[in-house]
């Protein structure tokens, strides 16, 4: 074992948090439980709005996940040495996270107990099919490659797998972006654009995401993370935010202008009640302007500001995904171009959603199950590295 | 998978030992039964290729405010309204058209367009969103895992999905809680060449809007129907190629 | 013989209680018709294979005229309580509940398929 260099984090604490994750899961379960034996009728989806608060949570962790391995990736793929001390972390935590977004993807389905069959008929065409390879593929070859850097492999083969896990996540969410990608009906999904947009957020999210829990773990241990690799890392998360940014600009723009997805972007820009508010407040605002104004002001650059600007990049994200998921689902579909049309059926109106408590209590749940995973890893396995202390009464020190 | 079979026999013995009786009773039985069915005919047909089943919506027939084709289809698949009009499962619904520029309105039921390449099938996981050979779409509810995917993707909102717990459904249209389903032109019917209820039930009430047939049978009526008139495909930017066409759109 | 001793008390409380007592082996109502779809000794082993087999001709191929009907299954296995109102085939100590209660087996097809027969296809399709 090449594990000279890292420790596992202490007992202390450690109770603490299992003590309070551990209900909130017994909770995500409890609730899927409930949905499976009530139906879906507990929920606040409908048929018009068929993918609901869960699917928003399970996305945005699927794309934590893919995106927390980009310190892995700078380490192997592009020989930024300063992260191979954080590489495993970062692989530990992709693996946690997407298992916490498959697990609330799997609680939502009707029939839960039909797993099985999903896992075991496959129908090649369906690009969910292969969102499913991706997964299970991303689950094993992060493994491969943590196992590898953890068993003092040859640097070699560490390098296979690392590049191979790189190629491998921009598929995943190239993937994931695709699933709605592809839905040409539904004018607010129907643009290429999505895919490119779900891999930067997935940078984005995962590179906030990694940043929360580098300083919280390092934290716990009494420890503070190398400065330079904060602020790289938190110059990398501005960028991303960005890219983003100009992306969102760029989709938002073309459609307004000529494109046919017109009528669901001024909905979602300007209209559409809750939408437009998620969108300039948190996916803008909170989650794009502010981290940005933090990351670059001078004054703000300390950990604090990073750690504050990372929180705000995933309130954003999550916003983000709401408005995108169910903001593109109530608008109503046009089947009748020219034509204004009503039904019993709320053809041509827009849908009401409301999320109930069972679906906040899943999707959470899903993010406490990949936060437990991390602690549990991180108590079990050689991941943290030696590093400064901290310095006494300060959360984190500023790089 | 004889070995298999065999080592599990015990336990299946010992299950029947409470009806050892009635098994005493119809030992016989087992020797008669294999004769007569070495001589009862095949197990019926399967749904052939040579067939597409579509249908002909005239919406100039077609009378706003009524209802028949949709009453016709909850009654024959035992489609229950709850006070939740959000959930509940709509196989074939009417819809009122305006046209925005003449104003001229139009009535006509939507259902289950029954496309040739049709997005729910594309997107389907586990391959339970299936067009049968002749061209009806179908769910096949044995391998539906409820992720609703098929009704992101459906281009006509043909799709519900079960919300609830169900209880008295019809003998021929099994439904339950979890799973997505939408009009299947009747297939129980249709397999014993009897029409969908929805249009039996339009010709029933004096309107004629629904003509149900096969497409690719130049001399049958709908495709006589199909040539004379002109009909348009929901949605035809699509590519789906409904098996669903309107006329007097 | 001696184990036919032992047995006696056993057979004299047959009178005296239900079988599901003494046993706690299935017990279910007689079913209606002659004999099942095939011999009983195939049925107990296999129906679930003839079961799956059948629907899966019926959904994907349309073809509805096989034997191993689960409509079929109802029809002749649903009995009728005091009142001679339907009992689910499905419900506790029916015919499909109680072997599977005694084996732990769980099907869940009775939560789409209609477990009593139906007023006017008494047999199913
Ligand atoms: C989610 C709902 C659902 C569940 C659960 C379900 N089925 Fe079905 N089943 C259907 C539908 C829908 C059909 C198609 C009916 C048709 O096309 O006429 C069907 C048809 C069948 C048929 C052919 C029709 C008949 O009555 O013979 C059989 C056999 C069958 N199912 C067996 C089963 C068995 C066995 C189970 C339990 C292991 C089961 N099904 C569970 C929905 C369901
Ligand atoms: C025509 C009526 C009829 C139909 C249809 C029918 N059964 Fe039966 N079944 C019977 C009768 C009567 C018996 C009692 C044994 C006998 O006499 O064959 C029986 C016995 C059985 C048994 C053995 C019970 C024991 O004694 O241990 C099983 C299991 C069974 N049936 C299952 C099924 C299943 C599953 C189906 C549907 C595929 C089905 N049956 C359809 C009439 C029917
Ligand atoms: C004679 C006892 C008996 C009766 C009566 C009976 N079953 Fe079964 N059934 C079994 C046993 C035992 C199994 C488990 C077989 C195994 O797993 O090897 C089983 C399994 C099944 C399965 C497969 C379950 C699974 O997923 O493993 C289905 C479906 C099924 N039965 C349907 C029925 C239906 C429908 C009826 C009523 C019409 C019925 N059975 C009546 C004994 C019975």
């Amino acid at each position: 074992m090449n594990n000279t260099g890292y420790h596992v984090a202490p007992a202390q604490g450690f109770w603490l948090f299992v003590l309070i994750l551990v209900p909130m899961v017994i909770a995500a379960l409890w609730s899927a439980h409930q949905m499976d034996t009530a139906g879906h009728a507990i929920t606040g989806m409908n048929n018009q709005v068929v993918w609901g608060l869960p699917h928003v949570f399970a996305v945005f962790l699927i794309l934590c996940a893919s995106g927390a391995l980009n310190p892995a990736s700078l380490s192997t793929v592009f020989g930024r040495t300063r992260y191979a001390p954080i590489a495993r972390l970062s692989g530990v935590f992709a693996i946690c996270l997407l298992v916490g977004g498959l697990v609330v993807l799997v609680l939502d389905l009707g029939r839960p107990d039909r797993l099985q069959v999903a896992i075991t008929t496959y129908n090649f065409r369906s690009i969910f099919a292969w969102n499913v390879f991706g997964y299970t593929g991303f689950i094993v070859i992060v493994g491969v490659y943590l196992a590898c850097s953890m068993d003092n492999a040859p640097r070699g083969a560490v390098k296979t797998a690392g590049y191979v896990a790189f190629a491998w996540r921009i598929l995943l969410t190239s993937g994931t972006g695709a699933i709605f990608g592809v839905l040409v009906a539904r004018e607010g999904y129907d643009a290429a654009i999505l895919v490119p947009l779900f891999v930067a957020t997935s940078f984005a999210l995962g590179t906030a995401i990694f940043l929360i829990g580098l300083v919280l773990s390092f934290r716990w241990n009494g420890q503070v993370p190398d400065p330079e690799v904060l602020t790289k890392l938190g110059r990398l998360l501005a960028i991303f935010v960005l890219v983003v940014l100009c992306l969102v600009a760029v989709q938002t723009l073309t459609s307004l202008y000529g494109g046919r997805e017109r009528g669901v972007v001024e909905f979602l820009l300007f209209s559409g009640g809750v939408y437009p508010v998620l969108f300039w407040l948190g996916q803008v605002g909170l989650g794009s302007i502010l981290p940005l104004m933090l990351l670059y002001s001078r004054r703000a650059r300390g950990c604090a500001s990073i750690l504050t600007a990372s929180v705000l990049v995933m309130v954003g994200g999550l916003c983000q995904l709401y408005v995108l998921i169910i903001g593109g689902q109530v608008y109503p579909l046009r089947i009748f171009p020219g034509y204004r049309s009503s039904s019993s059926f709320f053809d041509g109106v827009v849908a009401d959603y409301a999320p109930t408590l069972w679906e906040v209590l899943l999707g959470v749940g899903g993010v406490a199950m990949a936060v437990l995973l991390c602690l549990v890893a991180m108590r079990t396995l050689p991941l943290l590295p030696r590093a400064l202390p901290l310095k006494p009464g300060t959360l984190v020190r500023d790089p | 998978m004889a070995a298999g079979d065999t080592s599990t026999l015990p336990r299946r013995e010992l299950l029947g030992r409470a009806s050892a009786l009635a098994g005493l009773v119809v030992s016989f039985a087992p020797g008669m039964r294999l004769i007569d069915l070495a001589a009862a005919k095949p197990d019926g047909e399967a749904a052939s290729a040579e067939v597409r089943w579509g249908m002909l919506v005239d919406t100039t027939r077609c009378v706003s405010g009524c209802d028949a084709c949709v009453n016709a289809c909850a009654t024959e698949h035992g489609l229950e309204m709850t006070d939740r009009p959000e959930i509940d499962a709509q196989w074939i619904r009417k819809v009122d058209l305006i046209d925005e520029d003449s104003g001229k309105e139009i009535s006509l039921p939507v259902m289950c367009q029954h496309c040739e390449d049709a997005p729910c099938v594309a997107v389907c996981p586990t391959g339970a969103s299936f067009r049968r050979e002749d061209g009806i779409v179908l769910v096949n509810q044995h391998t539906c895992i409820g992720c609703r995917y098929c009704m992101m993707a459906c281009p006509y909102k043909a799709r519900s999905f079960i919300h609830i717990n169900l209880t008295g459904q019809r003998t021929h249209s099994p439904r339950g809680k979890g799973t997505v389903e939408s009009c299947t032109f009747c297939v129980h019917r249709v397999d014993r060449d009897r029409e969908p209820a929805c249009v039996e039930a339009c010709t029933a009430a004096g309107h004629q809007a629904l003509l149900f047939g096969d497409l690719s049978d130049n001399e049958g009526e709908l495709a006589q129907r199909l040539g004379e008139v002109q009909t348009q495909q929901l949605r035809s930017d699509l590519g789906t190629n409904p098996g669903v066409h309107y006329h007097g759109l | 013989m001696g184990s036919v001793w032992r047995l006696l008390p056993l057979i004299m409380l047959t009178g005296v209680l239900p079988w599901s007592v003494i046993a706690d082996e299935p017990i279910f109502p007689r079913a209606r018709g002659e004999r099942c779809v095939e011999p009983v000794g195939v049925m107990r082993r296999a129906h679930f294979e003839f079961l799956n087999h059948q629907g899966q001709q019926t959904v994907e191929r349309g073809i509805r005229i096989g034997r191993h009907s689960l409509a079929g299954c109802v029809g002749c296995h649903a009995a009728r309580d005091q009142n001679a109102d339907w009992v689910p085939v499905s419900a506790p100590g029916q015919f499909c509940d109680s072997c599977h209660s005694y084996a732990a087996v769980r099907i869940d097809c009775f939560s789409c398929h209609r477990a009593v027969p139906e007023a006017d296809r008494a047999m199913g399709n």
